[in-house]
């Protein structure tokens, strides 16, 4: 592990707030150490401007663990930097070099308007959850645990998607705006339990609508799942694509209801 | 005032059924004649919003963060404590009960902590029915693991994402309540002020983070679920954002605030590496189910850790503590690290950790089986150091990690302020003097699930037909006109320290005098150093840019100002309390062989403050702990 300190440049897109025009700022960052994270290395930078009289540069963050979904902006074009699997938090200056010039910018996306700087406006994906990312059971009266038996494959596979930090890099990846990986991890998490079943029909078309509203289409691009920081697999799209079809069938009429 | 704690009378294990029939009901039809204000979405506000609206109560919640699924609890790792003896192993509520008593040092009352191991098996089952992804056995049930202070397995997990998976149920049940329920959702909203207005809560003063706009919220109660305050040291395992305002600005408005120097120090986190650190990160309890800690015995001894044989090797929680070895409480490991890193035998580049090692377990057990348990904290810890843990052991060292203390609450949960209730970490109520390993997720859980929404309506019943009060009366303005006035003059000072670097200053102080150890000497020091740090931020802090679009300087501006008087309550506090017990250890009182000694005679009690000015010694009031069905001893894990 090399411990001398490295100067960067960066190039930071600056707007104080959605009504203005934005820009990109260039700062000039010696000193930085190997083992600090990415963010460490802007709150560097913002004791140095407040310093200079000049505003810090907004960003959200967190935990600082990656596991909040608080963080992200792109960093020379990817999604969270270039470390595979690892929120712009984990991301440590060990992975960059002395002398590198590195761009940052909010994610960009119509479903995310921008704040400020870095800062997005991601409550798009609330209103997804909204929409039925849940499983209707009230507080109270649920029966013991272990009467709902889960393979244990099941549950992993559950995991696996139940692991989306809500971030949107997938989002901010993604040459269309789509939001497929996002809401296809948050609904095949409940679609894939015997708890989620009763409602998966009609979960399935008012999260992919109401995602539908805000975000573009997927055209299978794969950028979703290579910005991931959690390795969110594009298997789950192609999971919710089939439930998708089939509630369209299943939510046909029932035997003595009338149509709505 | 006197303090009225409200614990019923009876058995131990009839307390809480009695109470939920003697505490008066609110008729299913007049819950929606009620507005409760939710201020915090952790696992106890969200669990909270959600059975309230469900209830049929009007509910509005209030968070600073962008969606209510950021709250800090999400980075919870290990796991969730229930009593569920699924593993045969004897476990039982009564053992549950015992341990947290036990593991709290005998600080806790008796009562509420009984009722939060009758309630966590009902936790696990509504989580499972929320579509929990739980840890599952081969054939499907549910699996369990061991975690440090407990001799059975009782933690439930989701790998190491327990608290991500536990608070998205939660966020999901409030998302739901939104969508079903009506709940009116206030994000990127920070609650600045608790009104009161005869002696009666009457709502909150909020500033819109992204606007800068100062607005009331009137309701019949107010429940603050607003989390610990560990960064008042600065640098600790929360969240960033985490902070005392909400709780402290309702000390300053009368509610008492107890134990505050009740603050655990977590014994497996990643060491500092300098400076400019931001934050510390933990690496989870589970860890020292398979991880042996060591140092090498030599002090001088700079080999590489797996060049170092076992006979140079000293597993001192092992050699300490037979009985529970790696396992022991979290006090009580922190406090044997710090005594070996003190000693000069730490290791790692500043000398400022200890190993903790897998090759034994990696052996026993086989890679695969390590892997599925702790790969993803094993990835993290290389993300961070750039150091492979399957290939040399990783370093640890204890940092700030959750506070026991909080607001005073009676069994109900409610403060002395009426209408003020208060769950999760931000209340004093549940862990006594130390909390045990995955007993904050049980216990944010308990009290928004299964507590509050029937003890809420004990307050609010005799209140039906009343409305709240009006956001044009003068307690409302007043208030509003304070929140602004404190914003406008922290703009307006553009002195030469930036918030950061007099937050750094505070910490430095609080951690070297009323850190893991603790002394009249050190307490005396702190006291008299934080005034002035305090002094300079008023004078000198630099806080650019404008209050009607976001400053997140401006934010942090305000939490570090509340950091600064609470810190001094907290060392305040600490010195008070001349005795050790728990996370509080003061040095004049310790055992021969350097274990925490206890003063029942004279400090069995909870210290509750109340605020009077930021310059003027805060009121003591005691509530007396009775021990009618434990009898407290020396902790011993021998």
């Amino acid at each position: 592990m090399s411990n001398a300190a490295m100067r960067i440049t960066l190039n930071v897109w600056r707007q104080p707030s959605p009504e203005v025009d934005g820009k990109f700022e260039t700062y000039d960052v010696p000193g930085v150490s190997p083992d600090m994270s990415f963010l460490e290395m802007l709150d560097l930078l913002n004791e140095r401007l407040m310093h200079d009289g000049k505003e810090p540069i907004a960003f959200d963050h967190d935990c600082r663990e990656g596991i909040c979904g608080s963080c992200g902006f792109m960093i020379n074009g990817q999604a969270h930097g270039p470390e595979r699997a690892t929120a712009t938090c984990q991301l440590h200056m060990r992975k960059f070099h002395d002398g590198d010039h590195l761009t940052l910018e909010p994610w960009r996306a119509a479903g995310f308007p921008l704040v400020k700087d870095l800062i997005v406006d991601r409550s798009t994906f609330d209103r997804i959850i909204e929409a039925g990312g849940y499983v209707s059971v009230g507080t109270g009266g649920a029966p013991d645990g272990n009467l709902i038996p889960v393979p244990k494959p099941v549950a992993d596979a559950a995991m696996d998607a139940a692991a989306c930090i809500g971030c949107g890099a997938c989002v901010a990846a993604c040459p269309n705006g789509a939001a497929q990986l996002f809401t296809s991890a948050k609904l095949e998490h409940l679609n894939l339990l015997p708890q989620g079943q009763a409602e998966r029909w009609d979960r399935t078309i008012n999260m992919v609508e109401t995602m539908e509203d805000y975000f573009g289409s997927c055209t299978n691009h794969q950028e979703c799942e290579a910005a991931c920081p959690k390795s969110i697999s594009i298997d789950f799209i192609a999971l919710m694509n089939k439930d998708y079809a089939k509630a369209q069938l299943k939510q046909r009429r029932l035997v003595g209801q009338s149509f709505p | 005032m006197a303090l009225e704690s409200k614990i019923p009378a009876g058995p131990l294990e009839e307390k809480w059924d009695n109470h939920k029939f003697d505490i008066k009901l609110v008729n299913p039809a007049n819950k929606r004649r009620f507005d409760i204000i939710v201020v915090g979405t952790g696992l106890a506000g969200a669990s909270a919003a959600a059975s309230l609206a469900e209830l049929g109560y009007n509910v509005k919640v209030v968070t600073f963060h962008d969606s209510p699924r950021r709250a800090h609890s999400i980075a919870a790792q290990g796991g969730i404590n229930a009593a569920k003896n699924y593993k045969n192993d004897g476990d039982s509520v009564y053992r549950l009960f015992y341990d947290t008593i036990k593991g709290g040092d005998y600080r806790a009352r008796e009562a509420n902590v009984y009722r939060l191991a009758q309630t966590s098996v009902d936790i696990i089952d509504q989580c499972v029915a929320q579509g929990v992804p739980f840890a599952r056995e081969y054939g499907g049930l549910l699996d369990n693991r061991s975690f440090g202070g407990a001799q059975v397995s009782r933690t439930f997990y989701a790998r190491g994402q327990t608290g991500q998976q536990l608070l998205l149920g939660a966020y999901q049940a409030l998302m739901r309540a939104v969508h079903s329920y009506g709940v009116q959702l206030y994000p990127r909203t920070e609650m600045l002020d608790v009104v009161v207005k005869d002696g009666k809560t009457a709502g909150i003063v909020c500033r819109d983070l992204n606007t800068g706009e100062v607005f009331s919220m009137a309701g019949h109660a107010v429940v603050l679920a607003t989390g610990g305050y560990g960064n008042a040291f600065y640098l600790s395992t929360n969240a960033k954002n985490s902070n005392v305002t909400a709780a402290w600005r309702a000390a300053k408005k009368g509610a008492y605030f107890a134990n505050p120097c009740y603050t655990q120090i977590h014994p497996t986190c990643i060491p500092a590496s300098d400076e400019f650190q931001s934050k510390l990160t933990l690496m989870s309890e589970s860890l020292r189910n398979d991880g042996r800690v060591w140092i090498p015995k030599r002090m001088d001894d700079t080999r590489s850790a797996d060049q170092i044989p076992e006979a140079d090797r000293d597993y001192f929680l092992e050699r300490r503590y037979p009985a529970f070895g790696n396992l022991v409480p979290r006090d009580v490991a922190s406090r044997a690290i710090k005594h070996e890193v003190d000693a000069g035998r730490g290791v790692g580049p500043l000398k400022n950790g200890a190993y903790l090692d897998f090759t034994e377990s990696t052996e026993r057990l086989g890679h695969a089986v390590i892997e599925e348990r702790y790969g993803n904290l094993f990835e993290m810890y290389e993300r961070i150091t750039g150091e492979d843990p399957y290939k040399l052991p990783m370093r640890i060292y204890p940092a700030v990690h959750y506070t026991m203390g909080g607001l005073w609450v009676d069994y109900n949960l409610m403060s002395n302020l009426p209408g003020l209730f208060v769950l999760g970490e931000a209340n004093f109520s549940d862990h006594g003097a130390n909390r045990l390993g995955a007993s904050a997720l049980m216990q944010g859980l308990a009290d928004g699930y299964f507590v509050l929404p029937y003890t809420i309506g004990d307050y609010l019943a005799p209140l039906l037909g009343t409305k709240p009060l009006s956001i044009d009366d003068p307690a409302f303005t007043e208030s509003e006109h304070s929140v602004e006035e404190q914003t406008r003059r922290m703009l307006s000072i553009k002195g030469t320290k930036t918030v950061d670097e007099i937050h750094r200053a505070l910490g430095h102080v609080l951690w070297d005098n009323c850190g893991m150890a603790r002394s009249e000497q050190t307490l005396n020091k702190a006291l008299a150093e934080i005034p002035a740090i305090r002094e300079e931020f008023w004078k000198n802090v630099c806080v650019l840019g404008e209050n009607e679009s976001r400053n997140q300087a401006l934010e942090k501006a305000g939490r570090v100002a509340d950091f600064l008087e609470f810190g001094e309550l907290m060392v305040l506090d600490a010195l008070k309390r001349n005795e050790s017990c728990g996370g509080h250890f003061r040095e004049e009182y310790q055992t021969e062989d350097g274990e925490a000694l206890r003063d029942d005679e004279n400090y069995a009690y909870v210290a509750a403050w109340e605020f009077k000015g930021t310059d003027t010694e805060p009121v003591l009031h005691k509530e007396q702990l009775n021990f009618e069905f434990v009898h407290p001893s020396t902790r011993s894990y021998k």
